[in-house]
């Protein structure tokens, strides 16, 4: 089975410093990896460099496209790159409102990266707006709102379903559940984890909370000061952590 | 004749802004940068159509303004004054006597042909300056031709009015490449976007240059089940009882009367001329 992608000696230098350096893996189809660390470690830049919004300064990134197969994504084209972005890659911003157009209605929203790839008929974008709104559970009776109308959770799953609706095939997630309650929380990963499943998404998950990528994770990916210390099976690195900064991180959550 | 160089500007700064209007009419609907210069007028005036009609000017050229159709509105007038003083070029208000025509949100209805120029004033030349406002990113997607955005404005303007409300400086894609804001002519102008005069678009603070040549396909963007429509007031001219012209609504008093006028007023005039005569018209002797 040919990998999604596939990283090879991913760097990026700010300067002198360090953002993300010697870091390499294959990611398969279905599968859903998640990045931790703690703030600064450099894995929200890897993302970055992963997803095209950087350009890494050393290393390969190699994504399996449907049409030609594996392609480096650092040295392709940019219409080309950009075009994946709009198609069979997503990107989750931490933020909703970086990832959204506050001053356009949720059913634009969605439409947008229909119409980005040639959708011209009214009717089936907002028919398809609708459907999507119905999935990440936001009533049909909101298309029209504007996300600036919505809660954080209601923006949160807007956002998803605005980067999903094209079908992608690798989702990027930045901190998808940073500042939401936990029981907003908790409804995200929920839907999350049923979408991912049910539309067999590969994702990359970036976050500092553990329980996220307990619950969404296959496999764990743990990163401090750049490097990456510790890869695994999420169980077996959550439960049997190697590495002292793995350890430590485990050890940090709160238990209730 | 005035110590002025012809037509107010410098050769130098005419043959700048000449090789810019070159370039917009090879490469029709994209926005040549230009270094827009100090005009004695305020920005928003027309200082873009005024450089550009500076630089096509000859002194053999006749020279016409118009100002939301009209002649004789401020800044028609002023402008028209304005070269009359600088260049000394014969002035007209006949559309069809016109060799260069600057004109300020319309197109005269009188259809315009090959020996003639269509100079336009445009304050804001990026169609999508109001959805993305980097204008890093705006270029990037014009050079790109990632024109999604544009159809999302649509979109909301559908969900929100139940049809694309979006009355002027309606979108429109050049020659299949660029898309590009047509000034704020009203969408009843869109279709004459295809003409056969050469049309330049000048926008001064903004410094940018653009145009379409002759017969290049200019096409309204709309949706499949939501087509383009070229709309105007229901009504006929009340002074010269035109059907087919683009109407100005005049409110007469403040018992709710209210008259509805050719905003091409040396239209109007022509066809008043010509024994037409609208609800509220007074037969003009000929």
């Amino acid at each position: 089975m040919t990998p999604l992608l596939q990283v090879r000696d991913v760097a990026k230098m700010y300067g002198a410093r360090i953002g993300c350096t010697g870091v390499s893996f294959d990611l398969y189809p279905g599968e859903v990896m998640g990045i931790v660390g703690e703030s600064g470690s450099g894995k929200s830049t890897l993302l970055n460099c992963l997803a095209g919004h950087l350009k890494p300064d050393a290393g390969q990134v190699i994504f399996d496209t449907r049409v030609d197969g594996p392609v480096d994504t650092v040295t392709m084209s940019e219409p080309a790159r950009r075009m994946l972005g709009r198609t069979d890659w997503a990107f989750v911003h931490q933020h909703a409102r970086d990832g959204l157009r506050m001053n356009v209605s949720a059913g634009g929203n969605i439409g947008e990266r229909l119409m980005a790839v040639g959708a011209r008929h009214y009717g089936d974008i907002r028919a398809r707006a609708v459907d999507w709104l119905d999935r990440v559970e936001i009533s049909e009776t909101r298309v029209d709102d504007r996300p600036s109308a919505f809660s954080g959770g209601m923006q949160q799953r807007l956002q998803i379903a605005r980067n999903l609706v094209t079908d992608p095939r690798l989702v990027f997630m930045d901190e998808p559940t940073g500042g939401l309650d936990v029981s907003v929380q908790a409804r995200l990963l929920d839907l999350l984890r049923g979408l991912v499943r049910q539309m067999g998404l590969s994702a990359l998950i970036v976050t500092h909370d553990l329980a996220v990528v307990r619950l969404l994770a296959d496999r764990l990916m743990v990163m401090k000061d750049g490097h990456v210390v510790e890869t695994g099976l999420t169980d077996q690195v959550l439960d049997d952590p190697q590495h002292a900064y793995t350890q430590l991180l485990v050890s940090s959550v709160l238990q209730v | 004749m005035s110590d002025y160089n012809f037509a107010y500007l410098d050769e130098q700064t005419k043959r700048m802004i000449r090789r810019a209007i070159l370039k917009g009419l090879a490469v029709p609907g994209y926005q040549v940068p230009f270094a827009s210069r100090e005009m004695p007028m305020p920005y928003g005036w027309g200082t873009g159509g005024v450089q550009v009609s500076a630089a096509v000017l000859t002194p053999e050229d006749t020279f016409k303004v118009i100002d939301q159709g009209s002649d004789d509105t401020t800044n028609a007038v002023s402008i028209r004054k304005f070269f009359e003083k600088t260049a000394d070029v014969a002035v007209t208000e006949a559309t069809e006597a016109a060799s260069v025509i600057q004109t300020r949100h319309r197109i005269p209805e009188a259809e315009l042909s090959e020996d003639q120029i269509l100079v336009y004033q445009v304050p804001i030349p990026e169609p999508l300056r109001f959805l993305e406002p980097r204008e890093t990113e705006t270029r990037k997607m014009h050079s790109l031709e990632e024109y999604g955005l544009m159809h999302v404005k649509l979109y909301e303007d559908i969900s929100q009015h139940g049809a694309i409300a979006t009355s002027y400086a309606y979108p429109v894609k050049v020659a299949d490449r660029y898309v590009m804001d047509p000034s704020p002519i009203p969408k009843f102008d869109n279709p004459k976007l295809e003409m056969a005069a050469i049309q330049l678009f000048g926008a001064g603070r903004e410094q940018r240059i653009y145009a379409v040549p002759p017969y290049t396909p200019v096409v309204s963007l709309d949706f499949e089940d939501y087509p383009f429509e070229a709309t105007k007031a229901d009504h006929p001219c009340d002074l010269c009882g035109a059907e087919d012209s683009y109407l100005d609504e005049v409110i007469l008093d403040d018992a709710g009367n209210r008259m509805f006028v050719c905003s091409d007023s040396d239209y109007c005039r022509s066809r008043r001329e010509a024994g037409h005569v609208g609800r509220l018209g007074v037969e003009t002797a000929a």
